[in-house]
Formats: structure tokens, sequence, C-alpha cells
């Protein structure tokens, strides 16, 4: 029974020792700086292989602890876009934070904790387990938004996201009491099977609707997004970066799990709150970003304006629509990696510079760096022949399959208004005004990533490499 | 009848409270000076501006005083149920023990527990 239960979320303890490891190792050691950059690339190797061990394990479900942790092919498919992502993000950030002073082991070792919180929130049977895979992601990422000690920016956008993340917590977690009040349970299948047999009560619906509110803090969803530019901007850019990619797949996963697990059955009960958080998001992200400087905090409207769209295929409430999530989060990681792969070697002799203006003209000075963004961006944008699109197409036609055709239409003009501003940076580096401009170059790793990145959004046009029949077989472990 | 012991105690409590209160009124040598009238708060001045700034060692004396109390927040239903809870339970709250000594002998080395 206990090595049944173990078998299963194997991969979790391992990555919990050996981030407890690294820790002591790291600790002990005479030479920290030598130590600290075996440590991170040994964290990002582990990722890599542990990403491939839980892609390649064997289909079907198995649960553990009384139902409490489920390994699904929802579950895999997530973490294997989470390792995988948070392993580029690693290895691109080593260089950053080498120039930087801040590598540490610490920071390999709490990512990799944040790692096994989220692996745990995507697993999660059970409201208890949920809850504690959420604090323990939340926790390791408050701690390394303000990894930059000397910075006042970054230790301002680690209290600010600790106090509102903590704000979160409280409301999912009171969520979580009434769901638990109004069922007498923890576990989602026994909340779903009272949800069938009884319905959704006025105090169940109040719990789903504090529930809903707390993810939707998590996922940075419009109107509960006010964290995520400060955030973004303040955290040192490899943290940005790793932000952008693992905990936003490991929150939207998270999100579908609870409302397709727990709330299966009461779909149009939690649709209307769903729709609502996607056209907030899609627009608030859209209009806001326009008026943007820094890049990074473009990214970060950017990240609610793609939310809204990832919640989109929530919303339809389907075995297509989880499909397409899943769909739209694997690509939105793909572009994310290879656009802050850029941003990370946005210099001017040495010093980061991170305002948009500063790309006049960058096509003369770096052509193909030039390109691969600009391809990145055309994707982001969702223009037609890029991979970006049909991640956008997928959750559209989700949305129109399941009858909210007007949500769909809201998707495409927000998509336009949003076009504007990845359109501008194009602009900028093409025929912009010659601004003094960046002028640093970019290590052989780090252009492996972008133009990675920018190849996988043309090439995936033929047949998205084949994540979209993953994903659906993912997405059907996940309907009942 | 059942509750006399209760009793015996009630008035044994009030008896030493009063016993030591009257001995410290009679016996005790009086000398007071206004520090020792004033009242006392630990650590800080009684009447101050409340958003004073401190030491930010003692935030982290808190915070791993927070740590180890929920720790013996743990061990005490644990030690209640033990007769009920098996070798599963014994050895969950071993490697919790576990874990936590993980984060002590981190801190201890990184030097949190010294104060200078």
């Amino acid at each position: 029974m206990l090595s049944n239960d173990i078998s299963v979320i194997l991969p979790e303890l391992l990555l919990a020792v050996f981030a407890m490891a690294s820790l002591m190792i790291g600790v002990w050691s005479k030479k920290q700086e030598a130590v600290s950059n075996l440590i991170l690339w040994a964290t990002a190797i582990i990722f890599v292989v542990f990403g491939a061990w839980i892609g390649l394990s064997p289909e079907g479900t198995s649960t553990a602890f009384n139902g409490a942790f489920v390994n699904d092919g929802f579950a895999r498919f997530s973490k294997v876009v989470m390792l995988w992502g948070g392993a580029s993000m690693m290895v691109l950030s080593r260089d950053y934070l080498l120039k930087n002073d801040l590598l540490k082991y610490e920071y390999p070792a709490l990512i990799t904790l944040a790692m096994v919180g989220m692996m745990m929130m995507v697993s999660a049977g059970d409201l208890m387990a949920l809850y504690m895979g959420l604090e323990l992601q939340s926790l390791s990422l408050y701690v390394i938004a303000a990894f930059r000690r000397d910075s006042l920016r970054s230790t301002e956008a680690g209290l600010k996201y600790f106090v509102l993340g903590a704000l979160s917590s409280g409301l999912l977690l009171y969520g979580a009491s009434l769901v638990y009040g109004y069922t007498g349970t923890t576990s989602f299948t026994a909340i779903s099977s009272v949800v069938t047999l009884e319905g959704v009560s006025l105090g169940l619906l109040f719990g789903l609707v504090f529930l809903a509110t707390g993810m939707a803090f998590k996922v940075s969803a419009a109107p509960f997004h006010m964290w995520t530019p400060d955030v973004y901007e303040g955290s040192p850019t490899p943290v940005t970066g790793f932000f952008a990619t693992a905990p936003k797949v490991a929150a939207a996963a998270m999100f579908a799990r609870v409302l397709f697990d727990a709330f299966g059955e009461a779909v149009s009960d939690w649709q209307q709150i769903l729709v609502f958080l996607s056209i907030a998001s899609m627009f608030l992200g859209s209009i806001a970003a326009i008026g943007q400087k820094n890049i990074k905090r473009l990214m970060a409207y950017s990240s609610i304006a793609h939310m809204g769209f990832a919640l989109m295929g929530l919303a339809a409430g389907t075995e297509e629509g989880a499909q397409s999530l899943l769909i739209y989060l694997a690509i939105y990681v793909t572009m994310n990696v290879g656009v802050f792969a850029f941003i990370l070697n946005m210099e001017r002799d040495g010093r980061p510079i991170l305002s948009i203006d500063s790309l006049g003209m960058y096509s003369r000075v770096a052509p193909g760096r030039a390109l691969a963004l600009a391809i990145l961006m055309f994707s982001l944008a969702g223009i037609p022949p890029l991979v970006g699109f049909f991640g956008k197409f997928y959750v559209l036609s989700a949305a129109v399959d399941a009858g909210l055709i007007w949500l769909a239409v809201a998707g495409v003009i927000a998509s336009v208004i949003g076009a504007y501003y990845y359109l501008r940076i194009i602009f900028l580096m093409y025929f912009g005004e010659q601004t003094e401009g960046l002028n640093g170059t970019m290590p052989a790793a780090h252009w492996v990533f972008l133009g990675g990145a920018a190849a996988a959004m043309v090439l995936g046009v033929y047949n998205l490499f084949g994540v979209e029949s993953i994903a659906g077989i993912a997405a059907a472990t996940l309907i009942h | 009848m059942e509750y006399l012991p209760i009793l015996i105690f009630l008035g044994l409590a009030i008896a030493l409270g009063l016993i030591l209160i009257l001995a410290a009124v009679i016996v005790a040598v009086k000398n007071p000076d206004p520090e020792k009238v004033s009242a006392y708060e630990c650590g800080f001045d009684p009447f101050d501006d409340s958003r004073m700034r401190f030491d930010v060692r003692y935030y982290l004396v808190a915070i791993l005083f927070i740590i180890f109390d929920l720790e013996i927040a743990f061990l005490f239903p644990w030690a209640t149920a033990f007769q009920d809870i098996g070798l599963l339970g014994f050895w969950s709250m071993i490697v919790f023990l576990g874990v936590l000594t993980v984060g002590f002998a981190y801190e201890w080395k990184k030097g949190a527990l010294e104060w200078d």
C-alpha cells in the first residue's frame, strides 16, 4: 500500500530530496561559486531527465494517499511542460546571475522546491493536497522574486507578491473551507459525487467562487492581476522569465483540475465566472500593454492577455476546451522561453536595458536576433501562419463549439487590439528611429533557445510536433 | 462530591496568591525609582511612536521561532495519538523532523543563529 503510494509520487519525492541535498551541499562547501554553478547545471539536467521520465512513463491513471495525489495524463502533460520550461529558464538564467553576482545555490534549490509544489498542484486530488502544493510553490516564488536583496525594486516585488499572494491564498482557503462545510469532504471525487447527487447549493457556490478567485490570482487573470506588472518588472529578469513559464502552467492546470475534477458536473455554475475572467483578462492585457515602455512590464500585460485566452478554453467546459488549454499553455511557454532568451541579453555596455525604445533599428545591429524576435512577436500576436495562431485557433474553436460564440468574437477583437503592441516592437526594430541602442553579444546557449523557439514557431505549423494528439489524450483523462 | 478536588485546588490557589502578595507588601524592601515604577514592555519604550525601526534580526528570530513553534503544534497531537497511528505515523513524523533538521542545519551553518 505505502510502497505503491511512494512509487506514484517518486518523481516529486526525489526532487524534494534533491532540493534538500543541494541546500546541504551548498551550505557546507568552501567554493560557493563553483558549487552553485554545478548545482544549477545539475538542477537543469535533472529537470530535463525527469521531464523525459514522466513523459515516457506508461499511460493510465494512478492515485496515491487515498486519492489525494493523482497521476494521470493531464498531470503528466503539465509536468513535462513545466519541467522543460523550468530547465530552459535555468540554463538561460546562468549568465545573468553570474554577471550580477546572484549565482547562489539557493536559487536552483528554491526553484526545485517551487517545481515540487507545482507538480503537487497539478496532481492534487484533494483540496488539502492542492493547498499544500500551492503554498510550497508560492513561498518559494516570493523568495526568488526578492532574490536581488540589494535592489529596492526586487525587494518591493517580493513583498508585493507576498502580501497579495497571501491574500489570495486566504481567499482560496476560505473557499476551500466553505466547500468542505457544504459537502463534508475535501476529496475532488467525493465533492463531484455530492454535486451530482444534490446539485450546487448556495453555500457551495460561494465556496466555488472564492476558490475561483484565489486561483484567478495565481494565474493573474483580470481583475486579480494587479500584482503581475510590478512583480514582473521588479524581479531579476531570469526570475521574471521563470514566472512567465512554469508557474503559469501550474496555476492554469490546477484551475482546470479543480473545475473539472470537483465541479465537472456543474459546468453551468462556473462557466460564467470563467467567461468574465477570460474577457476581462484579454481586454485588460491587450489595452494596458499599449502604453508600456518597459519590456518586462509589457510581457506582464501580455501574460495577462494570454491567460485570458487560456481561460477561454477552460470556460468552454468541454474536453476539447481542456485540450485547447493544454496546447495553448505549451505554445505559450515555448514562446516565452524564446522571448526571455532575448530580453536577458538586452544590454548596452554590459548594463541591462529594458526600455522598448532601445530596440530602434535593432535589425541593423543584430539581424539574426531581430528576425527571431520578430517571428516570436508575430507568433505571440497570433498572426496566421505561425504556431501562436494555432494556439488561439484551438481555444476559439473550443469556445465556439461550446456555444460561446460571442466570447470567441470578443477574443478575436482583443487579439486584434493586442497585435498592436507586438507589431510595434517589430516596427521599432525594422523601421524605428535609430537610438543609442543595444550592443551586447549573446552567448551561444541563449541563441539556441531564441533561435529554437523561433524555428519551432515556424516549423510547428506542420503538425505542432504532435502536441495536439498528446494534449487530446491528456485532456481525456481529466473529463470523466 | 466529585468536584471536591477542584474546590480544594481553587481554595489553595486563592490562599497561595494572597499569601504571596501580602508577603511582598509586608516583608519586601521598598526603594522605588522612576524606572522601576514605569510601565514595562519587553525591549521597547512603552510610550513611543509605534512606527519605530527595529533590528531585522528580531524578524529572523521570530521566523525561526514560528517554525519550531509549529513543529511543537504538530508533535502534540502526534504524541497523543501515538498508540493508534502505528509505524506509518511514527515514520511520517520522523521524516518531517528530518526535513526540519535540514532547514535547521542550513540556517545554523548560514549564521542565522549568531547575533552579531
